[in-house]
């Protein structure tokens, strides 16, 4: 620790500590553009300027200048920094107006207009004019891809773009050529960026030069409405808020979650908000003649009540969606326990979790944060690059605060994830050569926290428990389960996977699993619950309780239109096990209602009516049933037991690769499939991924 | 300096030849493991004298997955230093200084000879022989004006020798690179023009106990500190009296000069100084 006195205060901060932080530690605010937290320290835009004692005797950018760097006065008295006085107050003027010489006066045109930190920092530290006659540089708008929006005159060269994009993303397709005044920011020859978090790019740029290009003249920001939320998109949980106007989604930023998504977000958790508007189903249907007509919502209870009355109830079941909330899980189980069913199943890919395993089982038991504590990392039948964006940039995180010596095994598909890794095999062989005596096996026996991620492509398959059986033994082996240290991660898909599993959405003894359902001849009457990754053969009678019209809309007898992610109140549960809560945003369009809602109609119809009025009341139900989904936010560490115990179960494995999980990032769930942003993506993906293939 | 893009026209591919792809392996292996990204500047140098003078774009992703690198930050590096050429050049290539020395010698003349025989800046010729480019100081101001051609420099010129290079560079005759007019390197022309008593080149007899003549033809050119012969400029005053009249009257000047911005222009520093100080940042030894 080290003494420094910042504008009189004195403050005892670490010695590496740049003097921005040390200012910031002693509430002083330094304006700055190149400076950002996450990101290595440029120096580039000093607009950070502050004048010490104990240092060069000018101006000095407080963000590259450590206290350690500053001496102590002739009688031992510590450093000073003085960040108003007149020197640093001419110097930030200085800097202000030269950095406005270039920037084009176009704000009213300008959709970083009202967030601007340029047009803020101008006001707050600029002056009122600029000596500055001569004409202004003109640079051409440069194509960086469909999802950010370039106006390049409004550069000023921080260089956050390209740093986050070397950095965080590890896809480095931003650089800046030319240089004095031709600088200019570029991808390659103008290729569109690569990066599946390409959006934060546009968060990160100080001024309008970077803007997102869905969002771009939609919208300002003061006449959104903003509400914190969370995102559905994959199981990471990443925090965010949506920005409304009126009823409409307008779009999605992310919030600051250390144990989360830092400041983080996928493109598809950004830029699915198009995919809110269309394709949605905003009354019921019916199916008359082989057709969906439209009906109303008695019409429709009266439809499925005659079905349900009809059968059998172990001939019915119901599926849980990957996008459900806890509430809806739970409300849908109350539901077919009323009726008398024991088939629920949440687990539409057929992965072999299971409650009765105990919850460590499950869940990414270290926490994402916890990536930053592993000696070393497997991932197995995973690829978190397109899985969970954030995960996978924490991964890199790791890697890099480690200089690269982070050992990485990958068994499974061959991806590309950003950081190297020791590609181990591609199929539950390698998985038990390394259980045995592979090498890997020793640089995680060697590392002090060794981390086991298992990802869904390693489990959504028939030797799908022995895997996982067998991936918990070599955790247990290799010690990453041990006092204080849970290195047992399963990464999930599914947003509501967790939650639902949690509330134990899996088939009773005896009863069908999700497979043996949507099986033909499987059941009589079906209920999905936004499930859309699955076919149910024909046969049953379908009731589809969801918003978009999507593969289980297509195939259902009754839609009984839900509300979105942004449109409801709820709980959701991350891969890590960490329960969030969701507030609702919007409104669900037409008819729709949330899901809920409908399930508690809908089982008065059925006779079986649930024993709760309101979301509160299920609420309470529900944290009754399961406590720890009452305590928000936190991670309730799971024993090591059941880890070590899932490790003694047995099983035998084939031989076949592990495939993908995820096969096309941008079009995972209905959402992103009704966006049309996301089909752009993923047409831009795929026709880049042929075009390389020609090379 | 001018807008350094890369070329309209490119062409398909490009690939090291064995012995450059050789050369380019043993400057990476001069570089650790995991910094062969350093060796980036010498095989973008290769790969633009293979390819005639001036760096492809196809060239420029060679090297980039030569060295495991992005595609852009090879790129950065191409367009950020002026000696890699983005566009075709001659194969003979001028690079003509039109920085101040140069100038006030004539280098405008010169340019105006280039427009002639080559045509406007970095157009090149129709068979291929000459295109020009004017560049910053290359560092021969004592032989200005000056251009480099390839690797060579031509100093000294004039118009009509300047001219008649390009005009043997365009035919195929061979030129002599450095100083045109007669000088041998930055030598004054016509010879020597100082040190020419042949006398100092004659070495004394030794005389035994004197040490003040300096039989020393490294001293022998200096001023001596002593007093010499009162015709001689440098020692009519002691070098201590002269540095003193001197370095008053110059410091005078410079604190009127500092007194009065200081009253003109607003306080950058904050505080004013007090002390009558020079700000040259030389400490001046009576102070």
């Amino acid at each position: 620790m080290a003494k420094i006195i910042v504008d009189g205060t004195e403050v005892d901060v670490p010695a590496e500590y740049t003097l921005l932080q040390a200012c910031e530690v002693a509430g002083v605010e330094i304006p700055r553009f190149c400076f950002h937290e996450r990101l290595s320290i440029a120096g580039n835009c000093r607009m950070c300027l502050v004048e010490v004692k104990g240092g060069p005797p000018k101006p000095t950018a407080s963000c590259a200048m450590a206290v350690k760097d500053l001496r102590p006065g002739s009688n031992g008295e510590p450093p000073v920094v003085l960040t108003k006085s007149p020197m640093v107050k001419k110097a930030r003027e200085g800097v202000m107006e030269f950095l406005l010489i270039n920037h084009p006066l176009d704000c009213p045109i300008c959709d970083q207009g009202g967030e601007c930190d340029l047009q803020d920092q101008a006001m707050a530290y600029g002056v009122d004019t600029s000596r500055f006659a001569e004409n202004k540089r003109a640079v051409e708008d440069k194509y960086i891809g469909p999802l950010v929006r370039t106006s390049m005159n409004r550069c000023i060269h921080c260089t956050r773009c390209v740093r986050f994009s070397t950095e965080v993303a590890g896809v480095p397709d931003l650089g800046a050529i030319g240089r004095g005044e031709d600088m200019e920011i570029t991808t390659y020859l103008e290729h569109a960026m690569r990066s599946e978090m390409q959006g934060n790019v546009a968060d990160l740029c100080p001024v309008g030069a970077l803007t997102h290009k869905p969002y771009a003249f939609h919208a300002r920001p003061w006449e959104l409405g903003k509400t914190e939320s969370i995102d559905v998109m994959d199981a990471a949980g990443s925090n965010i808020r949506i920005d409304t106007r009126g009823r409409e989604v307008m779009r999605i930023l992310p919030r600051t979650s250390e144990a989360v998504n830092e400041e983080w977000i996928s493109d598809k958790t950004r830029y699915v908000w198009d995919g809110l508007k269309t394709q949605r189903l905003d009354r019921p249907y019916v199916r008359r003649d082989g057709r969906l007509a439209p009906a109303t919502w008695t019409e429709a209870f009266d439809a499925i009540a005659a079905k349900v009355k009809a059968a059998d109830p172990t001939r019915i079941g119901a599926l849980v969606g990957d996008l459900a909330t806890v509430e809806e899980a739970f409300a849908l189980k109350g539901l077919m326990d009323g009726l008398g069913s024991g088939n629920i199943d949440c687990r539409q890919d057929g992965a072999a979790l299971d409650p009765a395993h105990g919850r460590a089982s499950y869940v990414f038991n270290p926490g994402i944060a916890g990536i930053e504590e592993a000696g070393a990392i497997l991932i197995v039948g995973s690829d978190p690059r397109h899985e969970a964006p954030v995960i996978n940039a924490r991964i890199r995180k790791r890697w890099r605060a480690t200089a690269g010596t982070l050992k990485v095994g990958l068994i499974g598909a061959p991806v590309d994830l950003t950081y190297p890794c020791d590609y181990l095999g591609a199929g539950p062989d390698s998985l038990a050569d390394l259980a045995g005596t592979g090498t890997f096996a020793d640089v995680l026996k060697a590392a002090d926290k060794p981390l086991v991620i298992v990802g869904q492509a390693a489990l959504a398959r028939p030797d799908g428990a022995a895997i996982l059986a067998l991936a918990a033994r070599l955790a247990v082996a290799v010690g990453a389960v041990k006092d204080g240290w849970n290195g047992f991660a399963v990464l999930h898909t599914a947003a509501g996977r967790v939650g639902a599993l949690d509330v134990g959405c899996v088939p009773a003894a005896g009863a069908s699993d999700a497979a043996a359902m949507a099986a033909p001849g499987g059941l009589d009457v079906a209920f999905l619950l936004g499930a859309d990754e699955i076919e149910v053969a024909p046969g049953a009678f379908t009731v589809y309780i969801g918003t978009h019209g999507d593969r289980g809309a297509h195939r259902a007898d009754v839609i009984l239109p839900g509300a979105a992610y942004s449109e409801k109140s709820g709980l959701y549960v991350n891969t890590e096990g960490r329960v969030q809560f969701a507030n609702r945003a919007a409104f669900p369009p037409g008819d729709a209602r949330e899901d809920w809602a409908v399930l508690r109609a809908l089982s008065e119809v059925l006779g079986t009516k649930l024993p709760y009025d309101s979301l509160f009341a299920l609420r309470a139900a529900l944290v009754a049933a399961h406590p720890h989904l009452g305590r928000l936010d936190v991670l309730e560490p799971a024993g090591a037991d059941a880890v070590i115990a899932l490790g003694q179960t047995s099983g035998t494995t084939d031989r076949a690769a592990f495939g993908l999980a995820v096969t096309d990032f941008y079009l995972t769930n209905p959402i992103a499939r009704a966006s049309a942003v996301m089909a752009e993506c993923s047409a831009l993906r795929l026709g880049g991924a042929t075009a390389v293939a020609a090379e | 300096m001018s807008v350094r893009r890369l070329a309209a026209v490119q062409p398909e591919s490009f690939a090291f030849t064995p012995e450059n792809a050789a050369w380019a392996d043993r400057q990476i292996a001069k570089y650790p493991e995991g910094r062969q990204a350093s060796a980036v500047i010498p095989l973008l140098w290769k790969a633009q004298e293979q390819a005639g003078g001036w760096l492809p774009e196809p060239a420029i992703r060679a090297v980039a997955e030569k060295l495991g690198m992005a595609h852009i930050r090879v790129l950065e590096i191409a367009t950020f230093y002026t000696m890699f050429n983005l566009e075709p050049v001659g194969r003979h290539f001028v690079q003509l200084c039109g920085t101040t020395p140069c100038m006030l010698r004539g280098a405008e003349e010169l340019k105006e000879v280039c427009r002639r025989k080559i045509g406007p800046e970095r157009h090149v010729t129709a068979d291929g022989a000459l295109s020009w480019l004017e560049v910053e100081c290359l560092g021969a101001c004592a032989n200005a004006p000056m251009v480099q051609i390839n690797y060579d420099y031509f100093e000294d010129l004039s118009p009509e020798v300047f001219g008649k290079i390009l005009d043997d560079l365009a035919a195929g005759r061979p030129v002599t690179p450095g100083s045109q007019n007669g000088r041998q390197m930055s030598a004054p022309l016509g010879g020597p023009t100082t040190l020419t008593d042949p006398a100092l080149y004659e070495r004394p007899a030794p005389t035994k106990g004197t040490s003040q003549e300096v039989p020393d033809l490294q001293a022998a050119g200096r001023p001596s500190t002593a007093a010499q012969s009162p015709g001689d400029p440098l020692g009519a005053a002691s070098a201590k009296e002269e540095k003193a009249i001197n370095g008053k009257d110059s410091r005078e000047k410079r604190e009127a000069v500092a007194a009065t911005a200081q009253d003109n222009s607003p306080d950058v520093t904050g505080s004013k100084r007090v002390g009558p100080k020079t700000g040259t940042g030389v400490r001046d030894p009576e102070e």
